[in-house]
């Protein structure tokens, strides 16, 4: 028997909401919670690690330790005690982007509560994506946008911080300004995007849009599979 | 030149660069080089002063590990001083120090960073003691000395006519203060270093509202009004801080002070630095006039002086 | 615990040992905007009566200066009972101020220092 058929083979026990399930070692907390006969309808997505609708929290049992995943990515352990948290409330000012600049009190401007931060690092320890979410929100307190940016740019806004914080900040939608601002005042522009958009505005490809919009669906759904992809 | 690690803290590195720019700059004339702690947080700008507030701590804390990790990792050699500009900075970590003296509450910090390890840009070991927080004023003091700063003035400040004002947190509490409460007389010494003609302020170290700026407006306004009108009295020409929050409140709110009483005439607010770096004949970028952060303009005044 | 312990504890402070010479009202800079004079509030300490100072604007309007603390001759942390005072109302979770309610062009021009000790001092 291989190690990975062993690890299916043997069971573990892990309770979903208080409710005790066995489920075959090796799964991820997703898997195992939809072979234990749940079905998402929330908190999942891309499966793969991206979009950060997964959020899950975690204690193992004989620990005390309150942990932070993300069910997609996570495999099971025996003893874990899992409940997921579909959706953070978290109110996201509105802000034109052209209108902005990356002074130093933007973010104070429309998150003053950064100031709250009592640099407590639990945002950082709640980050299943491994950031420095600490350092991202004090860098924010300074106006440092482009340290905000890169030290978020892995942030998937899968909102755990957000409700670890006890000072009630939401760091990713702080790290969602500073990447933006990063975006449109340090990035270099790319060339070939604005060509393209030129050339789709002089109409260049307007013969071909209006044939593929001419098209039945089976014949859509045909063509969208033999497309040709990039590979790996 | 002597390295000593620097902290430089939110407000120097935003509303009040022209007290970092001319800091640094004065620091490196006087042989001594800031080296800015590779990381760092706010550090929390008033220590909590309840007896039970664990986490309020952390932020000052985190900051002195920080010098800690510099000696580990050879940025500085042996050395255990951490300067900064800012008053409140100054204070919290002087403060956390104090704090820390309690063997109980020193071993209940560091078990709770002690799981930080486990995580990306976690702090790594606990703090061991003994960092010492030192204000740039006392740096001036007793490191570098009133003679020397007298050696390297090109341009003295003659006649200009200098009020100094210390606020609350360099000098109170006694444990934590650089100089005399009652009766401070670090900025006198300097500005007398400078060459500058020294302003009797009676209000120097009283408090200009602090954070009440932010939703009691009115009780500034009132402060700011009495903490300008004294000294303007006895022929003072501009006021010299050490503060950035006092510094804001007794610059911006002067338009608050003027809707109150109308009798308040518009006075410049500088930190000291900037007039150091004047004095040095510093490059006038290391002045910090020019940066749009001054909202009573000190120019006027300087190009009057024949400074500028 | 009760409130008056309670302010002790937090506070770390002998509040009996004030003698009610006014000295600390006398230093206060803020002591025109108070409802209770510092003097009063301790007052109320020693006699239990906590109910009546977390009526008042005192605590609030405290600036944390020390001067207070600076001059008593008991040697008295006023500051610190008051953030006692604080921190009774804070830990119930009432905010003294509400930030989303701050102007916009004041957060443009604050200094960073001016809000987090502000909201240290009034949120909880
Ligand atoms: S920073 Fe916050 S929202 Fe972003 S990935 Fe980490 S925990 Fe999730
Ligand atoms: S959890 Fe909140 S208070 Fe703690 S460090 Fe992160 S942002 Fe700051
Ligand atoms: S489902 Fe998208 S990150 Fe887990």
């Amino acid at each position: 028997m291989t190690e990975a058929e062993r690890e299916i083979k043997e069971k573990v026990r892990i309770y979903i909401m208080g409710r005790e399930y066995k489920v075959p070692a090796g799964l991820t907390i997703m898997k195992a919670m939809e072979y234990a006969g749940y079905r998402f309808i929330r908190s999942s997505g891309c499966r793969g690690g991206f979009c950060g609708a997964c959020a899950t929290i975690y204690r193992v049992k004989g620990d005390y330790k309150l942990r932070m995943a993300l069910a997609c990515q996570e495999t099971v352990e025996d003893g874990m005690y899992i409940s997921q948290i579909p959706f953070t409330p978290a109110e996201k000012p509105i802000y034109n982007l052209e209108e902005l600049s990356p002074s130093a009190n933007v973010f104070l401007e429309y998150y003053p509560e950064i100031a709250k931060c009592v640099s407590c690092n639990t945002c950082t320890k709640a980050c299943p994506q491994d950031l420095e979410v600490m350092d991202y929100v004090q860098a924010a307190l300074r106006g440092d946008f482009q340290e905000v940016a890169s030290l978020s740019f892995d942030c998937i806004a899968c909102g755990l911080c957000a409700t670890r914080c006890p000072a009630e900040i939401v760091p990713y939608n702080i790290a969602l300004l500073a990447r933006r601002l990063y975006g449109k005042y340090v990035m270099p522009k790319a060339k070939h995007v604005e060509e393209r958009i030129k050339e789709i505005e002089s109409g260049k490809f307007n013969e071909e849009i209006q044939k593929l919009m001419d098209t039945g669906l089976r014949d859509l759904k045909e063509i969208y599979e033999k497309r040709e992809i990039e590979p790996e | 030149m002597v390295k000593i690690p620097y902290y430089p803290g939110c407000a120097v590195q935003t509303t009040a660069r022209n007290y970092s720019i001319s800091g640094i700059a004065v620091a490196k004339k006087l042989g001594i080089e800031l080296v800015e702690l590779p990381k760092w947080n706010c550090c929390g700008v008033f220590p909590s002063l309840a007896t039970d507030d664990l986490m309020r701590h952390l932020a000052p804390i985190r900051n002195l590990i920080h010098v800690q990790e510099m000696n580990e990792n050879g940025i500085v050699q042996n050395e255990n001083r951490v300067i900064t500009f800012c008053s409140m900075c100054y204070h919290t970590l002087k403060e956390a120090n104090l704090f820390l003296k309690d063997a109980e509450k020193m071993e209940k910090i560091n078990t709770f960073l002690e799981r930080e390890k486990e995580f990306v840009g976690g702090v790594k070991e606990g703090y061991k003691g003994g960092v010492e927080a030192l204000d740039f004023l006392e740096v001036l003091r007793d490191i570098v000395g009133y003679d020397r700063i007298t050696k390297e003035v090109k341009k003295p400040l003659k006649g200009l006519k200098v009020a100094p004002y210390y606020g609350c947190l360099v000098l109170r509490p006694r444990e934590i203060g650089i100089d005399d409460p009652e009766n401070p007389t670090i900025l006198e010494d300097i500005l007398e270093a400078l060459g500058a003609e020294v302003i009797d302020n009676p209000n120097r170290t009283q408090c200009c509202g602090s954070y009440h700026t932010v939703d009691r407006k009115d009780i500034v306004a009132k402060l700011t009004y009495d903490n300008l009108v004294y000294p303007i009295r006895n022929g003072a020409e501009v006021i010299v801080t050490c503060c950035p929050l006092c510094t804001f409140n007794l610059d911006h709110r002067q338009k608050e002070a003027r809707k109150l009483r109308r009798d308040l005439q518009e006075i410049p607010v500088m930190y000291y630095t900037q007039l150091m770096a004047i004095a040095f004949g510093l490059d006038k970028q290391f002045w910090g006039v020019d940066l749009g952060l001054h909202y009573v303009d000190p120019k006027p005044l300087l190009k009057a002086k024949n400074l500028y | 615990m009760d409130l008056v312990e309670k302010v002790k504890s937090i506070s770390g402070e002998d509040v009996l040992s004030c003698y009610q010479c006014g000295l600390c009202s006398g230093s206060c800079p803020v002591r025109f905007a108070m409802d209770l004079s510092p003097t009063q509030v301790i007052r109320l300490v020693q006699v239990g009566n906590i109910e009546k100072i977390l009526e008042s604007n005192t605590f609030w309007i405290c600036s944390t200066c020390f001067a207070c603390h600076a001059r008593c001759p008991r040697e008295i942390n006023i500051t610190r009972i008051m953030e006692a005072l604080r921190q009774i109302r804070l830990r119930r979770d009432q905010d003294k101020i509400s930030v989303n309610k701050i102007p916009k062009e004041e957060l443009k021009i604050l200094p960073p220092i001016a809000l987090v000790s502000n909201f240290r001092k009034t949120t909880a």
